[in-house]
């Protein structure tokens, strides 16, 4: 594989689907895997838009301590008497903008120092690379929950250390985009031309570096809201009263007899991360040869 | 008898379209026969299809005589005692075709076990005179590298030892010099010719260059849209083309005249001043 | 891993001579050597990093370590601070913190009081016997179905598989073992659900610290029975955790392996066809799978945290889980080197092994 076909690659990856006159929908949503997938967001999506969805206030003592599932509670109540599934039903709110947001923080780390890394090249790409080779040393949920601790715990702060753990990926990624593009010779002929470092990284690189980078961060979605669920799971994200699916789970560790209380946040989570990642794997499949050019084999 | 006669061979897809169409020729006893023509034209899969690895779908009708045995309908088993003992063949690209994790001992070797029921000490045996056979030096030595360790010249020879280790009646050629550089493939085409006369294997040699067959081949097939085309010695082909196709794919070749004047002197493609080439 | 450019070696004319380059057991020892070297410059990175999380805190470390009296009292806090060496410049904080590793100082934990580096030292053992049992029951199944999804593309079992893989991977770790423990312990009483051995059971004799091992060699084999008891349930919820991963990349490096034109030449040779498979497919695959492996190793170690407090395992991961949920920072920094340096270690041994495979790894 040279690298004008890596380019080609990744140009035809994030222009075919673009341009092409969508007389139907791609192949990839037409899946029934998929399109259970975006049920359930849209489901989701729903719910985290209407708070008036939720039959209690998630907040407030309801209802008898630790009653079991009932047509008054729908998966029972916790131990402070608040309705199990108006919590679970706000931990929405909590888990998935914030996986969200930990997806967007680390490739947007990772894109630009990437980008940086690959194209002034000598010894800042070496330092960069060596700096994300620390970060892989150790294994991710261990050094997220250090630095999380360090800081304290806050869902800004899990976010925070688990960006800092995922950036490496991104900017190992675009890296590798960017030095295969450097080669090519459509960038060395704008430079001879005389256009400027400035110019070039925008104009030539950007958009195939970001239609990679995109579906890399749909591939992640899924494990980005694991991730974070994880992180307050062990106190260290969201904060009681805070409902949240990794700390209710939390929480319930000490009541085995009421099933429900782990149930109903598990459940949730379980759901949000199969949809993300029946899409990302419909992508991949779509996506497969070309995505193993730009990430080296990497999962 | 020839030692292959391919007669009527018919290679077509489900939806019935032919994409090999009738093709007859023989290979006899240390003769050289080219199979020419463009990408798309039939002549790969003819290899395939005397190896018995013709792609699921395709339907292969016809036949095909080795040592006047029918090949065509033979059972999986009987294919895979075939293969590589009684017909062979050396692919295109050797940096691809030779498993990269093996020793050069292992990959000589296990196929002469498979087949031949040889034990450890005799393949080994077999295995350097197989080297020195296609002239490569420091056979032992050989035995222990790996694939990425040598030239591209070296791994093709290597690769023609693998096909010359059953020691079989047919060789088949797909496309063997394409993938190296220039002043190696002289060498290699050498080689084979040595090889032939020395073991009296028929080769089948694929090509899409003409220009090479002209001294090395003994009758070329002209293939085109999976049909023969022309067929002759190559002495007729080259003296006196006869298909319209035929005087294309000459006309695109750069000629060299003095090599002309030698075929028509000697009056044989197989003889004249190949040392100089 | 790529292939070099094989035109590098040898000469461009066809007249054979020489021997290739690298010589004695193609480049093995300076592979080695090399790898050596790269893993003693990382594991100073992890030195650097674990230093460079210390002084993240927010918080000044006499707040959090003296009482409010004392913290009213400067020359108090002047001598806590001179003690613990706080105004000092970083980089020679950073050194002192570097010899204090050296000695195996790992800092007082907060919620036991004894030096973290002895509270890891009893506990590593349950967590490692852990952890070496679930990456092996990850790695014997995730490869058996992975070579089976690739000798069966895109045939039912391939999708199954896949599908499979895919769930195990959306489900997280923790809740799967409370499922798991409540369903198969609380509810069947199938098997045991807390502790590495009954109740009633003592340890067998300490030789490696792995209980299978020890009851065996010292010939307790009801303690041997109840260890391995206890170990299935939390192995195998580990296990699930990495099998989709290890299952996935089976099945593509297999699909790659029997993708290349050497599988074609196999056939040409007339090898059978299982041996082909087992040859070209899987032995190309063995060392991304060797890679993969450790991988799941480092994984897993760190899903101990979730999962060890489920299953009162005794064990880093519970005495991490405590430590997070107590912000006992310095245990916590302490177990990350660890755990780091033995993820580093196994990384290490995976490359060895992997080269030892492929040789083409040893050019890198």
């Amino acid at each position: 594989m040279t690298k004008t076909d890596v380019v080609a690659a990744v140009r035809q990856a994030t222009t075919t689907e673009l341009h092409r006159r969508h007389r139907r929908l791609p192949a990839w949503m037409r899946r029934p895997g998929t399109i259970f997938a975006f049920v359930v967001l849209a489901f989701w999506l729903l719910i985290i838009a209407l708070p008036v969805l939720r039959p209690y206030d998630p907040l407030a003592t309801v209802g008898p301590a630790l009653a079991p599932p009932g047509p008054e509670f729908l998966f029972g109540t916790d131990a402070l008497g608040r309705d199990n599934l108006s919590r679970t039903l706000a931990g929405a709110t909590v888990s998935i903008p914030n996986g969200i947001a930990i997806v967007v923080a680390a490739a947007t780390i990772g894109t630009t120092i990437g980008l940086i890394a690959g194209f002034f090249g000598g010894w800042v790409d070496e330092v960069l690379m060596r700096l994300a080779d620390l970060v892989f040393a150790f294994p991710s949920i261990i050094l997220a929950m250090a630095i999380a601790a360090a800081l304290g715990p806050s869902i800004q702060n899990a976010v925070i250390a688990a960006a800092i753990t995922w950036w490496p990926a991104y900017a190992r990624a675009v890296r590798s985009i960017v030095l295969a593009m450097r080669e090519s010779e459509f960038v060395l002929s704008n430079r001879l031309s005389g256009v400027g470092t400035f110019r070039s990284i925008v104009i030539d690189m950007l958009p195939a570096v970001l239609g990679s980078v995109l579906v890399l961060g749909m591939l992640d979605m899924g494990a980005a809201i694991l991730f974070l669920a994880g992180l307050s799971f062990l106190g260290l994200g969201a904060v009681p009263p805070t409902p949240e699916w990794g700390s209710m789970i939390s929480g319930a560790v000490q009541y085995f007899d009421e099933w429900w209380l782990a149930v109903a946040p598990g459940l949730a989570i379980v759901t949000v991360v199969l949809a993300f990642n029946l899409i990302g794997d419909a992508l991949r499949d779509q996506l497969e040869p070309r995505l193993q050019e730009m990430t080296g084999e990497q999962e | 008898m020839s030692t292959l006669e391919v007669t009527d061979l018919t290679i077509s897809r489900p939806d019935g379209v032919r994409l090999v169409d009738e093709v007859t020729f023989d290979v006899d006893r240390a003769e050289v026969v080219g199979i020419v023509g463009e990408s798309g034209s039939g002549k790969t899969l003819t290899g395939m299809a005397l190896l018995g690895l013709v792609p699921e779908p395709l339907a292969v009708a016809g036949s095909m005589r080795l040592g006047g045995r029918e090949l065509v309908g033979q059972s999986a088993q009987q294919w895979q005692r075939t293969r590589g003992r009684e017909i062979a063949m050396v692919l295109q690209d050797p940096s691809s075709a030779l498993h990269p994790m093996l020793k050069l001992g292992e990959q000589l070797t296990d196929h002469l076990r498979t087949h031949l029921g040889m034990g450890a000490k005799a393949a080994r045996a077999r295995a350097i005179t197989l080297l020195e056979q296609v002239h490569l030096p420091d056979a032992e030595e050989l035995l222990r590298r790996f694939p990425h360790q040598l030239s591209g010249g070296m791994k093709q020879r290597v690769a023609i030892a693998i096909a010359l280790a059953c020691e079989p009646s047919v060789l088949v050629a797909d496309e063997v010099t394409t993938a190296l550089d220039a002043n190696i493939r002289v060498g290699i085409l050498r080689l084979l010719d040595e090889l032939r006369r020395t073991t009296g294997m028929g080769i089948m040699f694929i090509t899409h260059d003409l220009a090479m067959l002209s001294s090395f081949a003994d009758r070329v097939n002209v293939f085109r849209r999976g049909v023969i085309v022309e067929q002759a010695t190559a002495t007729e082909l080259f003296t006196n083309p006869q298909h319209p196709y035929t005087h294309e794919l000459l006309d695109a070749v750069p000629r060299i005249p003095w090599k002309m004047v030698d075929l028509e002197a000697v009056g044989s493609a197989t003889e004249g001043n190949r040392d100089d080439a | 891993m790529s292939a070099p450019s094989v035109d590098s070696v040898g000469v461009s004319t066809d007249t054979p001579t020489g021997a290739p380059a690298s010589s004695g057991g193609a480049g093995y020892t300076r592979f080695v050597l090399r790898r050596v070297v790269a893993s003693v410059i990382t594991l100073f990175g992890i030195t650097i990093v674990s230093f460079g999380i210390s002084v993240l805190v927010p918080v000044r470390a006499e707040t959090v370590n003296l009482s409010q009296q004392a913290l009213a009292n400067p020359e108090v806090v002047a001598a806590f601070r001179e003690k613990f060496g706080l105004d000092l410049p970083i980089w020679e904080q950073y050194l002192r913190y570097l010899g204090g590793l050296l000695h195996g100082d790992l800092g007082i934990s907060q919620q036991t009081g004894n030096p973290v580096s002895t509270d890891l030292a009893n506990y590593a053992p349950a967590t490692l016997e852990l952890v070496v049992y679930a990456t092996l029951l990850s790695l014997v199944a995730g490869v058996a179905f992975g070579i089976i999804a690739a000798a069966m593309r895109n045939r039912w079992p391939d999708h199954l598989a896949r599908l499979v893989s895919l769930i195990g991977v959306s489900v997280p770790t923790y809740w799967l073992a409370l499922v798991g423990s409540t369903l198969l312990f609380r509810q069947l009483g199938w098997l045991p659900g807390s502790g590495r051995l009954d109740a009633t059971m003592m340890p067998p004799p300490r030789a490696t610290g792995f209980y299978t091992i020890d009851s065996l060699l010292a010939g307790q084999f009801d303690v041997f029975q109840s260890a391995v008891a206890h170990l299935i349930l939390p192995a195998a919820i580990l296990a699930i955790s990495t099998l989709g991963m290890i299952l996935r990349f089976t099945r593509s490096s297999v699909l790659d392996g029997l993708s290349t034109d050497a599988v074609k030449a196999a056939k040409v040779k007339g090898l059978p066809h299982r041996r082909v498979l087992m040859r070209y497919g899987v032995r190309m695959a063995s060392s991304p799978i060797i890679t993969v492996a450790a991988l799941s190793f480092g994984f897993l170690l760190a899903a101990t945290v979730y999962v060890e407090q489920i299953f009162s395992w005794g064990g880093m991961g519970q005495y991490a889980y405590r430590a997070s949920t107590n912000l006992d920072l310095s245990a916590i920094t302490g177990i990350s080197v660890v755990v780091a340096v033995i993820f580093l270690l196994v990384n290490f041994l995976a490359d060895l092994l992997a080269s030892a495979f492929d040789p083409r790894i040893r050019l890198q």
